[in-house]
């Protein structure tokens, strides 16, 4: 049989109907076309799409079920090293990890492993499966898990699995984290996808203590103390958002992108005032930043009504931290890309509003630290775009609030806990810490990989203070 | 769920709910926040502590109903739950021993939020003078309360009803006029309010702490939408605040993004709810 060179194409909404919703945008293959895309995969001898895995999914093994039409199975082999495989396959950056390592990438495109995942992992959730309550044994340990999003729900789910009495503590009113407040629906759907995963770890058995704010409502010592819990996991994530530190950034109708985003997503502001959070979104937005978030935000702003949104970003379109996907998706939805540009000041009118951006124009230098060549303003080339609304969509640091209450576990010079690499021990005993409290700001799939490291080494712990 | 086991209407479109929280109560401290969602549909409500009890377990909130969120509020009733109650949030307040006399100013329902601190001041054995503000006699809220624990309780309202006529501000002058050697103010109330105050205490060279209430979502760092410029450093006040060095902060800002939302706050007041949530 000859090799079908390219990927099976994911159905999509038309970009101009979906510009203007909040329906997901990929629709997800059919059953045959699954089974037609499981076929180009080629089963290496030694796969090396595992290794590009941070959460080590056997991919060859679900792909080979996926081929006999058992799409039971395939989820299973999934679930044995992920347990959001659902949320992995919307919004893992599959093309620089098990994608990348692929022997069909070599000489046509990779097989559509994401895609695959999304497939079987939907499947199952649409079979609406009762999921069977784990029994645990009445001795059995208790470990405290900090912050709801992809890392502590992974590690949450791993440690319920082999056994441990797991109670994840979420500040928010909802669980999911960033896969709830950040990622737009119409990229992750909530109802139907991050509330489903989360409920199926609660019918699992993981506890889920919304509106509990470790570090105010108790401190990780009264955790391990009086609260009884043997072992503890922060996962918080960045949840400080970063400003340029420009004149304006204060101005109304400047926010942060997880400002932003939380309104819309968390708090449903694009049902205004069904939903009683309100946004207020211009006529011509400027989201400054490249990555993921950016394209989010940018989307976003289209679908409540924005005529003309910028990505405006220092570098250039080589450079953009954002998948390749999101900026596709985004440029054919019409967001208009403002490349080597570099804010200085947001403009203001007389009543505190944005009236307009002011930007520098860049041009590119030599590699920095990064390896990335270095963005330098180009003297004399100032110009202003008429926007009216501006957000800011360049990083997050790590939330202060737990580690400043946590004497003994050490942060870095960034405010990031500092944690072996291995095992995700702080420097405090039988304290562990993973994702982007640790790391920075990252990818869902690797806060994922921490929690399930982290797991691990947390039974390793536990097993050796019995 | 969190319970509301006491309403009272203190005056027209004031209330006072004493919510059941017994681990926020535990915690709770002078100075600090929660955040409540009414119901699924809800906005996400940041309210100064007006009290706290932590033997009942429960949290006192005072509000004034101005926009969809707060009447939905108001609509509860005693023995009514709301959704979401998270705290406590924010720094406590600085108190402690020989910090001499402290004015604590509560400006309308502002009164509310400085009365725990005033306590603590009290309590730490601090003399305490209060001046509360009020538009009218009728409005005021907390007197005997905040008489309980001052050394000292001066009343202003803008109509002269009760106590002397003015600001806040004129009352804080009469103690500056009779030679009180105050070391610290510490004001709560409406922006213009915390402006005049800290104006007042400015050549005088008085320490003025102001507790800010910006617009916010979330409450634990995560939006930065409360963030308040204090001299040349961006301060988020639901982790670097509630209170602030008045003397420091920009309340024109502050107060310019105290409007952001506006128009959407009038159309949601005014939302009529199609599928009958009574709002």
């Amino acid at each position: 049989m000859a090799l079908v060179m390219e990927k099976h194409k994911m159905p999509e909404q038309d970009p101009k109907v979906r510009a203007r919703n909040f329906q997901e945008v990929a629709l997800g293959y059919d059953e045959d076309t699954a089974v037609a895309e499981a076929e180009r995969c080629l089963n290496c001898k030694v796969p090396k799409c595992r290794q590009g895995c941070p959460v080590q999914v056997n991919i060859p093994a679900f792909i080979g079920k996926i081929k006999e039409r058992d799409f039971d199975a395939a989820i299973d082999i999934i679930k044995e090293s992920n347990s959001l495989p659902a949320v992995c396959g919307r919004v893992c950056p599959q093309e620089n990890q098990c994608e990348k390592h692929c022997i069909m990438g070599i000489k046509g495109e990779p097989v559509g492993i994401g895609r695959l995942e999304r497939f079987v992992a939907d499947y199952q959730l649409a079979k609406n499966e009762e999921i069977k309550p784990i029994q645990f044994a009445e001795d059995a340990q208790k470990v405290a898990v900090i912050g709801a999003g992809p890392s502590g729900l992974s590690c949450a789910g791993d440690l319920a699995k082999m056994g441990y009495k797991v109670t994840i503590f979420e500040a928010l009113h909802v669980a999911g984290g960033v896969l709830s407040y950040g990622i737009p629906e119409f990229r992750l759907p909530k109802d139907k996808i991050v509330r489903r995963e989360v409920e199926n770890l609660q019918k699992l058995g993981v506890t889920i203590e919304v509106n509990a704010i470790a570090g105010r409502l108790f401190t990780v010592d009264e955790l391990m103390g009086e609260m009884g819990f043997d072992a503890v996991y922060v996962g918080t994530g960045a949840g400080l958002p970063h400003f340029m530190h420009i004149p304006g950034e204060n101005l109304n109708g400047v926010y942060s992108s997880n400002e932003f985003l939380t309104r819309c997503n968390l708090m449903k502001a694009y049902d205004f005032p069904n939903h009683l959070t309100p946004i207020a979104i211009g006529k011509n937005v400027a989201v400054v930043g490249g990555g993921n978030v950016a394209m989010d935000a940018a989307r976003t702003s289209l679908r409540l009504g924005a005529e003309n949104v910028y990505i405006v970003y220092r570098r250039s379109e080589a450079e953009l931290p954002a998948r390749a996907e999101e900026v596709h998706h985004a440029k054919e939805e019409g967001i208009q890309f403002k490349l080597l540009n570099n804010p200085v000041e947001i403009l203001g009118d007389e009543n505190g509003w944005v009236k307009g951006l002011k930007c520098i124009k860049m041009e590119l230098g030599e590699p920095d630290a990064s390896g990335r060549r270095r963005p330098v303003a180009i003297e004399g080339s100032e110009f202003e775009l008429d926007v009216d609304t501006v957000i800011m969509a360049i990083g997050n640091g790590p939330n202060p609030i737990v580690a400043s209450t946590t004497p003994g576990m050490e942060t870095n010079k960034r405010g990031n806990i500092i944690a072996d690499e291995e095992t995700c021990a702080t420097t405090k005993e039988g304290v562990f810490a993973g994702g982007d409290i640790v790391t920075g700001a990252a990818t869902v799939i690797l806060a994922m990989g921490a929690g399930k490291k982290a797991a691990a080494a947390i039974d390793a712990y536990l097993k050796s203070k019995k | 769920m969190f319970k509301i086991l006491k309403k009272q209407e203190l005056s027209p479109g004031i209330f006072h709910y004493d919510i059941e929280a017994p681990r926020v109560a535990k915690k709770a401290q002078a100075g600090q926040f929660i955040v409540l969602r009414v119901d699924e549909d809800g906005e996400r409500i940041p309210l100064t502590i007006a009290d706290f009890d932590r033997e009942a377990g429960t949290i006192t909130l005072i509000f004034q109903v101005v926009g969809a969120s707060t009447k939905m509020l108001a609509a509860k009733n005693e023995g009514d739950s709301i959704v979401d109650f998270a705290g406590p949030l924010g720094q406590p307040s600085e108190i402690h021993e020989n910090m001499g006399t402290i004015v604590c100013i509560g400006g309308g329902i502002g009164v509310a939020p400085v009365y725990p601190i005033a306590r603590a001041m009290h309590e730490a054995g601090n003399k305490v003078i209060s001046i509360m503000g009020a538009k009218t006699k009728d409005i005021l809220i907390f007197e005997d309360k905040m008489r309980a624990i001052s050394d000292e309780v001066l009343i202003a309202t803008d109509d002269g009803s009760y106590g002397v006529k003015g600001f806040v501000t004129t009352a804080l002058q009469q103690l500056v006029d009779r030679g009180e050697k105050i070391d610290q103010v510490t004001a709560i109330g409406p922006g213009v309010m915390m402006r005049s105050v800290v104006e007042a205490t400015r050549p005088l060279g008085i320490k003025t702490i102001v507790s800010l209430n910006p617009v916010m979502v979330d409450g634990t760092g995560m939006c930065g939408g409360c963030r308040v410029q204090v001299g040349d450093e961006m301060k988020f006040a639901c982790v670097d605040g509630p209170e602030f060095d008045g003397h420091l902060v920009d309340f024109d800002s502050l107060m310019s993004r105290s409007r952001m939302f506006r128009p959407q706050e009038a159309q949601a007041k005014d939302h009529v709810c199609n599928i009958g949530l009574g709002r």
